[in-house]
């Protein structure tokens, strides 16, 4: 391992070439990695505050249903026409906003932001490479991750808006609604695999092959396994949804009959088809990329926290093996855990229970990694600031996610709870307070590096604050309506089920109004949470030119995209890079600062 | 592969590969005229489906240099090997798992 | 600055980048083809009892087109032995042949297209179905993608004549085959088989071409071959780059243009190996 070309001694050469580029191919059609996760972070962001604006129109519409929305109806109104009609949101835009909400958050934002963006700057980074391996697949990947978007993004104006079938597309729905919003999504989709597949292909590729001398694979930061382990999900797990959105695209513009039943009835008559198809085929090709999505959603997220745990504990990370093979068999395991998804389709006892045991078993790692990352912050001098904060949050949010997972787990607990309410609630405790929150955590914790200037952290502990609080506000409530029985996707709601009278009996069955008026606090919560983004949002943008400067290490940390120049150059180092222990000692006793670089040899 | 191929190697898996070149048209040949002899459904299926794997072993064996790869190319596809059979096998059992309601077929 | 190991492989992994590359996208590329093929075995066995198309397609061309990707196959790995023992001009020889073999590839399967979309099965009122080639007054030559829809908007029209099949190449039709012989023909009519019958437009049901609408078998094998096309067409156009302006690189870094070529060798290799599969699966069984 005594290859040294990787890092570059010669600041002049630089220099040079970020002249020859010009503004756009060092700007926009860059095939620099810091570049690209920048591009792809801030086009995730935008989309992340997209697919919230949309759930915010669609609180407002089950909390006071038939109502105009304030500030924006009339705007959508003017938009949109018909479908929001005297700024009141139609049921077909209530599928249209649900359905791209889910899309749009899941596959436009946090996985782009997740993976890509903390990814692509970070990853190459921490093992001390000077991009990813391929540079110019990366920039193809970025393009055609826009690409996608852009087609996501078009298809909200269209006749008939953008599509009503929900985030999982489930057909027949999917493939028999009239209007052209499934097609654009499924032309979206397929670009979107696309660009993650080409993402996933680099990214393990950087890895296996550019780690730095001495950067061993026990010794790589844990953020840089996690990143590993979801690179193959993507890879492995797409795939079969790719070609699930071919099919679907050939039902939709070919007629054909992949997802189709025989004697399938629409609109009261017979379809039009050759039918002998099956609608269970697209749920296992949907779940089998889904299932493993949600670790893609959540893995970079334990990967962020333990980063930044781990530093600022100013200890090392507790069980970091532990926390390696925990991810490993979380990257293993997800693979055969879909069809807890179906338990409601009428699967056989047998299989029923396969899935059963393989969903209680993949639990184990996850306990094990909040474990690993509780224990940590045994003993530890803990430094409160703002990234801390939000990673602290993340981990009873993730844990509270998590163990309200289980129940939906147990076929006979799902049979209850699945498609209502609990679901949401449930999810969206990992995704929502658990990954948002370890990815504002890693905002806060890598922007000086990327910027050279820290985001203010008074103004952030307020951001913190306030979400956290509105957070909770939000999908609490949740749990208790899903329970009480209240459906999912439903227009106004839920109001069409509350209060109906029993003929037989005479009593008032149906949801409690109680449970009904819950929405009006959730929504309220859901506006609370908007206000909170606004310091986020100032502060972005106004510490980037006003915030206080640092200097290339300001929190003392020990991995490698520490000892970079702030920014990092193109090429990353400026200094020839060798790794000579592991990623997290800090408070070594007898060294002399209580953090010691990977790049520290160990004299003895 | 990029290292350890003499001239000498080259020249030796060329015969070799000409040698599979024949045997995979012979392969193509027999699939089709077993296809044409009936040996029941399922055997036709099993057989077909036979030749065909020792088809793409001779094909990712050699000419893909499969049979002397690196052990990370191994873990990658062995990987990618057990979650196509899960995915394969999964669902096709689960198609056949269904409750039966006495009194009907299904 | 340059990515290292581009042409030399990394000492403790023993492989350069674009090795790990190829090898990665073709692990996903098997999770493609293998999510497909589940989805044929998921159709196939959720088909109703004897309703699974069986001898539709050319034995004959299909066999042809396998032979001519397994000549693709050797002279691309040719190719790269020629390059590994530095002649250059027999690599230009082979990676031309492969390149050539691609296009007849790609031609014999859109004749083989073609042939499907002109031909047609009629699903008659009473149940009565039967193959082959139609004329419809009005239309000259063989009508293309022609439906049931179509011929109902067409006023003019009260009938169609159809050249039923001959006894259909059906191989190994093994245990499902004997139902679909009865409907193919009905019964003991197999002598009037080629003599074109007149069909009243009342008395059709359904009426499709050998397109992806007909059946999901016919749905399966477009997809199928389809993807699989389009994987020849991205192979040839990057072999032809590789053969033509990419060769440049012969001269100025040939450990890394034969990297290339291995690498694009093993792309093309997978699509012969899709295709083994395909070949019986689709044609045979
Ligand atoms: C923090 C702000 C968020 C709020 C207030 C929120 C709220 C909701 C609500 C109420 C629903 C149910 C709508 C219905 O069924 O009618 C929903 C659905 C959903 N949300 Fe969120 N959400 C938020 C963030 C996220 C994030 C970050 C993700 C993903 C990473 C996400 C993914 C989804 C998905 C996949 C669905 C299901 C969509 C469907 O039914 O097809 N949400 N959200
Ligand atoms: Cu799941």
């Amino acid at each position: 391992m005594q290859h040294t070309t990787q890092t570059a001694p010669h600041e002049t050469s630089h220099a040079h070439e970020h002249h020859d580029l010009g503004f756009w191919r060092t700007y926009v059609f860059s095939t620099d990695h810091k570049v690209i996760g920048i591009q792809y972070a801030v086009t995730s962001l935008a989309f992340l505050f997209f697919g919230f604006c949309l759930m915010l129109m669609m609180r407002w519409q089950i909390a006071y249903p038939g109502q105009q929305i304030p500030v924006f109806g009339k705007l959508l109104e003017a938009i949109l026409g018909e479908t929001a009609k005297g700024g009141v949101m139609s049921p077909d835009l209530y599928n249209v906003f649900g359905a791209m909400h889910g899309t749009i958050m899941v596959f436009l934002a946090v996985v782009p932001l997740a993976f890509a963006g903390f990814g692509n700057y970070v990853v190459p980074l921490q093992i001390g490479a000077i991009d990813m391996t391929f540079p110019r697949l990366n920039m193809a990947s970025y393009w055609t991750f826009f690409l996608g978007c852009v087609i996501m993004f078009f298809s909200f104006f269209i006749p008939g808006g953008a599509a009503q079938a929900g985030w999982t597309s489930y057909s027949p729905l999917a493939t028999t609604i009239p209007t052209d919003g499934q097609t654009y999504w499924l032309i979206g989709m397929v670009l979107l695999i696309t660009s993650s597949l080409l993402g996933a292909v680099n990214f393990i590729a950087t890895i296996i092959q550019l780690r730095a001398p001495g950067m061993t694979w026990m010794r790589l930061p844990f953020f840089v396994w996690a990143q590993f382990v979801t690179a193959f999900l993507l890879l492995l797990a797409f795939p079969p949804l790719e070609a699930a959105g071919i099919m679907q695209l050939m039902d939709r513009v070919f007629h054909t009959s992949f997802f189709l039943p025989t004697g399938l009835m629409v609109g009261g008559q017979v379809a039009d088809i050759s039918g002998g198809g099956s609608p269970l085929l697209w749920q296992h090709l949907f779940w089998f990329l889904a299932h493993p999505e949600v670790y893609v959603l959540i893995l970079p997220a334990i990967g962020i926290v333990s980063e930044i745990i781990a530093c600022n504990t100013r200890k090392t990370l507790w069980g970091y093996r532990s926390l390696v093979y925990s991810a490993l068999a979380i990257g293993f395991i997800a693979f055969i855990v879909w069809a807890h998804h179906m338990y409601l389709t009428g699967m056989g006892t047998k299989i029923s229970a396969f899935f059963q045991t393989t969903t209680m078993i993949i639990s184990i790692p996850s306990v094990i990694i909040l474990t690993c990352l509780f224990i940590t912050l045994w003993g530890g001098s803990i430094r409160f600031n703002t990234p801390m904060l939000f990673a602290l949050a993340f981990l009873p949010m993730f844990g509270l996610g998590g163990l309200t997972g289980l129940p939906l787990g147990f076929s006979f607990a799902d049979l209850h709870l699945h498609d209502t309410y609990y679901v949401i609630a449930h999810f969206h405790y990992i995704v929502a307070p658990g990954t948002i929150f370890a990815l504002f955590a890693g905002v806060y914790y890598w922007y000086p590096k990327a910027t050279g200037r820290m985001m203010n952290e008074f103004w952030g502990k307020v951001h913190f604050w306030v979400s956290f609080i509105a957070m909770n506000l939000i999908f609490q409530p949740m749990f208790a309506q899903g329970m009480a029985g209240m459906h999912r996707r439903m227009y106004d709601g839920g109001a069409t089920y509350s209060g109906v009278l029993d003929p037989e009996t005479g009593d008032v069955v149906g949801l409690p109004g109680f449970i009904i008026s819950l929405n009006k606090g959730i929504t309220h919560a859901a506006m609370l949470l908007a206000l909170a983004q606004l310091p986020f949002i100032i502060n972005f943008f106004y510490s980037m030119f006003k915030g206080k400067k640092v200097d290339d290490n300001p929190w003392k940390a020990t991995t490698l995209e520490w000892q970079t120049p702030t920014p990092p150059p193109h090429g990353n180092f400026d200094k020839h890079i060798e790794v000579y222990r592991g990623p997290y000692d800090y408070s070594l006793p007898g060294a002399k600062d209580d953090f010691t670089p990977q790049t520290e040899p160990s004299h003895k | 592969m990029g290292d350890g191929h003499s001239k000498e190697d080259i020249k030796k898996h060329v015969k070799l590969y000409i040698g599979i070149f024949i045997a995979l048209l012979v392969g193509t040949v027999v699939t089709v005229l077993a296809a044409y002899v009936d040996l029941g459904h399922k055997m036709n299926i099993a057989l077909a489906l036979l030749i065909a794997s020792v088809k793409a072993f001779l094909v990712a064996g050699f000419f893909m240099h499969l049979t002397s790869e690196k052990k990370t190319i191994y873990t990658i596809l062995a990987c990618t090997v057990v979650f196509f059979i899960g995915l394969m096998a999964l669902t096709v059992i689960a198609h056949f798992d269904v409750p039966t309601i006495a009194g009907s077929g299904h | 600055m340059e990515v290292p190991y581009t042409s030399k492989p990394r000492p403790d992994t023993g492989l350069y980048n674009a090795k790990v590359g190829i090898w990665l996208f073709l692990a996903s590329e098997v999770m493609l083809f293998g999510a497909l093929f589940s989805s044929y075995i998921l159709l196939r066995v959720n088909a109703l009892e004897g309703t699974w198309p069986h001898g539709l397609l050319n034995i004959p061309i299909g066999t042809f087109n396998t032979a001519v990707l397994i000549t693709s196959s050797i002279t691309v790995v040719m190719a790269w032995a020629s390059l590994k023992l530095g002649q250059f001009n027999r690599f230009k020889i082979y990676q031309g042949i492969t390149i050539l073999c691609a296009l007849a590839f790609m031609v014999i399967k859109s004749v083989e297209y073609k042939d499907k979309f002109t031909h047609y099965q009629v699903w008659l009122k009473d149940g009565e179905t039967i193959r082959g080639h139609i004329e419809v007054p009005g239309i000259e030559g063989k009508p293309w993608f022609m439906t049931h829809k179509k011929l109902e908007a067409m006023e003019a029209v009260d009938h169609i004549t159809i050249h039923p099949d001959p006894k259909p190449h059906v191989a190994s039709a093994g245990g499902e085959a004997p139902e679909a012989h009865k409907s193919e023909n009905h019964g003991g009519a197999e002598e009037h088989a080629h003599e074109p019958r007149r069909i009243e437009k009342a008395d059709i049901k359904r009426l499709s071409a050998f397109v992806p609408a007909h059946s999901t078998y016919f749905a399966i094998y477009f997809t199928l071959t389809a993807l699989h096309a389009l994987h020849v067409m991205g192979g040839a156009l990057v072999m032809a780059y590789l053969w033509g302006p990419g060769s440049k690189m012969w001269k100025t870094d040939p450990e890394r243009f034969t990297n290339r070529i291995e690498v694009s060798g093993l792309f093309w290799h997978f699509v012969d190996l899709v295709w083994i599969f395909l070949f019986p699966v689709l044609y045979l069984l």
